[in-house]
């Protein structure tokens, strides 16, 4: 019956997903022609890890100051910048490379400054802007898990040190200190796996034999060389750094970011004296980090908004159309995979997150083999993109709703049984209405994802077929810096207006 | 008639057998030791859960391959008898039509039913804006509305202070009288059984036992129900 549908729905939709992983992987396979590796791609090799590494821990070495801050201290507008600490998830890479070039740029603001004080310039392109750019996107998320381990220290641990007198240093190191033990490798880990498919980054700030990510390797193999066992290679290469630390990841608990903010009695204490100060600098310093190229991408974007070229007009079309599609697609199968999940199997969350092993670029090139000889990769670019962005968001999409769902189920699948309540009904006056706020979440996030994404259609598009975010790379390479700032300013205020549009529609209806 | 046909339920180690009848418009209290298998008993008769071996019978009418709504029951369970998203009229609107298509007789039929149950007027309101005690009236009215030969009880009312408790078993017992159903209640207390219930089914030692008279029972225990009343 419908228990039965919807098992059969799920295993069909699984068994999609895991073909649409795999089938590239086979692809990508049989166009290997050997796996010695080059010394331009060991050097690719070595730089991916290298950065990752230095990103992880730059990240999590100044998050920690910050979360502590975060964690002891109530002020106006703490609420919000906790909220803000998540909004550099939905920002589409290329906006923040803008932004952080105005900064910290050759002729930015810091260098400015620097200048001014008579040193000489420094450069953000290679390594340092590689990993500048992966701090600026994860540091915020480091600092959310660990205001999430200060937050789950219970409250009478910290009365039990008042009481016993406990100095600061103390409180550091029979508190403080094992909770960190515990939480910064998880985020450390967490934040590695993301920078080991850095993109956008690699492309804008890094290139050149010196610092070349994996990933831009397959997109200059395939884009510039047309050379598709090299391409083959590299695409493998990554999936098996992608897999590996997939099969880690799954093996070790990872702190989560989501649920902080809520303001508890009884946090940490609040030393007075220099830790103040140096709390306040902490803070001060993150808000800045962050508002600062975001500021910038609005003042040079403002000026020329109203003259955006049409071209600008017709990517920001395509992209908005993409992210539609994707997000129904993903929050659909992401929505039956936790349904089915809820009923106590274990296959749909493997099928569901099997995606966070593969990288768009990967699946990409495994795609343009299999599909260049019949056809103009031009002419599939939208159509793969938007396949793509939906099979690598599902992970997203079915972690927001699978508790949900598990909950659901416990809580009214008896009652539901009892009233018939089955298939549509069911859908329509129990899943839709109980799962609203979950769903409207999961929906605001994939199309965020999926507008701001910049990866497989990189490597299919031609002139005619760019999404918003291919353009504004383009224009920038074409240093067309103005267009490319309001170019830019349009596409984060239209992932900003798709996630809040879908984020306030899943509250609202759950409210009612 | 509600019969139980050789019936062994198992769960891991767990095992309980039963084997008896019970006349329609029967009640019944089922007591017994927590973890001796009340409600589990209740889920395989409701449709919840299959059972080993053995048949639930209505009638002569095989329910053992029907659903849980399909069959001839209505169960009120310990909690989340309420979505808590819909208003009390939706509410009891799902026990007429699950995709909640009324008519105008079905309206009404939900109005009589909230009348019926000390409710008039509270359908356009939500769960969370009734009492415990009006949450439990409401799953009662549903109850009433889809008139089922067979009222289950899985201690709907255990979160209620005495008064109300003692008020709902009333209101329980016309129902039931209204509707000439057998009804099965699981219940912790000896009392409620005296005054609700001439039948008692026993439930311990893996074994749910014949329902007997409820005086008797009580009076002369026996020793594993004597442990659990601790006298």
């Amino acid at each position: 019956m419908a228990e039965r549908a919807l098992s059969l729905t799920a295993a069909g939709l699984a068994a999609a997903v895991i073909l649409l992983l795999l089938t590239p992987l086979g692809a990508l396979g049989l166009s290997l022609r050997g796996f010695s590796l080059s010394g331009a791609e060991l050097a690719a090799l070595r730089f991916t890890l290298w950065q990752a590494a230095l990103s992880a821990g730059i990240s999590v070495i100044l998050a920690v100051p910050v979360a502590r801050a975060l964690a002891r201290r109530r002020f106006f507008g703490r609420g919000a910048l906790i909220a803000t600490l998540g909004a550099p998830f939905i920002l589409p890479g290329i906006v923040a490379v803008l932004g952080l070039l105005s900064v910290f740029g050759r002729a930015g603001w810091v260098n400015a400054l620097w200048g001014a004080l008579g040193f000489s310039p420094f450069s953000i392109y290679g390594l340092s802007g590689v990993v500048l750019a992966h701090v600026f996107f994860n540091m915020p998320l480091a600092v959310r898990m660990i205001l999430h381990g200060w937050q789950a220290i219970p409250a009478e641990r910290f009365r039990l040190a008042a009481s016993l007198g406990f100095s600061p240093s103390a409180i550091r190191r029979h508190i403080e200190g094992p909770m960190l033990r515990e939480v910064l490798p998880g985020a450390a880990l967490v934040i590695f796996v993301i920078c080991l498919t850095s993109f956008v980054v690699a492309l804008t700030l890094g290139g050149g034999p010196r610092a070349t990510t994996i990933e831009l390797a397959i997109y200059q193999a395939l884009r510039f060389d047309f050379n598709l066992p090299t391409a083959a290679r590299l695409a493998l290469l990554q999936f098996g750094l992608c897999a590996i630390a997939y099969v880690v990841a799954t093996r070790i608990s990872l702190p989560s970011g989501f649920g902080v903010g809520a303001d508890r009695q009884g946090g940490p204490p609040a030393p007075t004296g220099w830790h103040r100060i140096a709390d306040v600098l902490a803070i001060t310093f993150a808000a800045m980090f962050l508002a600062l190229p975001l500021l910038a991408v609005v003042l040079n974007g403002l000026p020329g908004m109203l003259a955006l070229p049409s071209q600008v007009w017709a990517a920001a079309l395509r992209s908005i159309l993409i992210a539609l599609g994707s997000t129904g697609l993903s929050v659909a199968v992401g929505l039956v995979l936790a349904m089915a999940a809820a009923r106590g199997r274990g296959w749909p969350a493997l099928a569901a997150t099997l995606p966070l092993a593969a990288s768009s670029l990967v699946l990409g090139t495994g795609l343009f083999l299999i599909l260049q000889p019949y056809f103009r990769p031009a002419s599939l670019a939208l159509p793969v993109t938007f396949i793509i962005n939906a099979t690598l968001s599902l992970p997203f999409a079915f972690r927001i709703l699978a508790p949900e769902a598990c909950s659901l189920y416990v809580d009214y699948n008896r009652l539901s049984a009892s009233l018939g309540l089955t298939g549509w009904g069911r859908l329509r006056w129990v899943v839709l209405p109980r799962l609203a706020r979950p769903l409207g979440f999961a929906a605001g996030l994939v199309a965020a994802l999926s507008m701001g994404d910049l990866g497989v259609i990189a490597l299919f598009a031609g002139e005619g077929e760019a999404t918003l975010p291919l353009l504004v790379q383009r224009l920038m390479g074409a240093y067309r810096m103005e267009v490319a700032a309001s170019a830019a300013l349009l596409l984060v205020s239209l992932s900003f207006a798709l996630f809040w549009a879908f984020d306030h529609w899943g509250r609202r209806y759950a409210a009612s | 008639m509600l019969h139980l046909d050789r019936l062994t339920i198992t769960q891991g180690d767990f095992r309980l057998t039963a084997d008896w009848q019970a006349a329609k418009g029967a009640r019944i209290a089922v007591i017994g030791p927590s973890g001796a298998g009340k409600s589990t008993l209740l889920s395989v008769i409701g449709g919840f859960f299959a059972a080993h071996s053995g048949r639930v019978l209505w009638d002569g009418t095989d329910l053992t391959p029907m659903g849980a709504a399909a069959r001839p029951i209505t169960t009120v369970f310990q909690d989340q008898n309420l979505f808590p998203h819909l208003t009390i009229a939706q509410n009891l609107g799902l026990g007429i039509s699950p995709d909640l298509r009324l008519t105008k007789g079905d309206h009404a039929a939900i109005g009589a039913a909230l009348d019926r149950v000390g409710l008039s007027g509270m359908g356009p309101r939500k769960p969370a804006q009734l009492s415990g005690g009006q949450q439990s009236r409401a799953a009662l009215a549903r109850a009433l509305l889809r008139a089922r030969p067979i009222l289950l009880l899985d201690e709907p009312f255990a979160a209620l202070g005495p008064a109300l408790k003692s008020e709902m078993l009333g209101l329980v017992s016309t129902l039931a009288e209204e509707t000439d159903a057998c009804v099965l209640m699981v219940t912790h207390d000896p009392q409620d059984a005296l005054s609700f219930a001439p039948l008692t089914c026993l439930v311990a030692g893996g074994v749910a036992h014949a329902p007997q008279s409820t005086p008797d029972l009580l009076q002369n225990p026996p020793p594993e129900l004597a442990a659990y009343l601790g006298n």
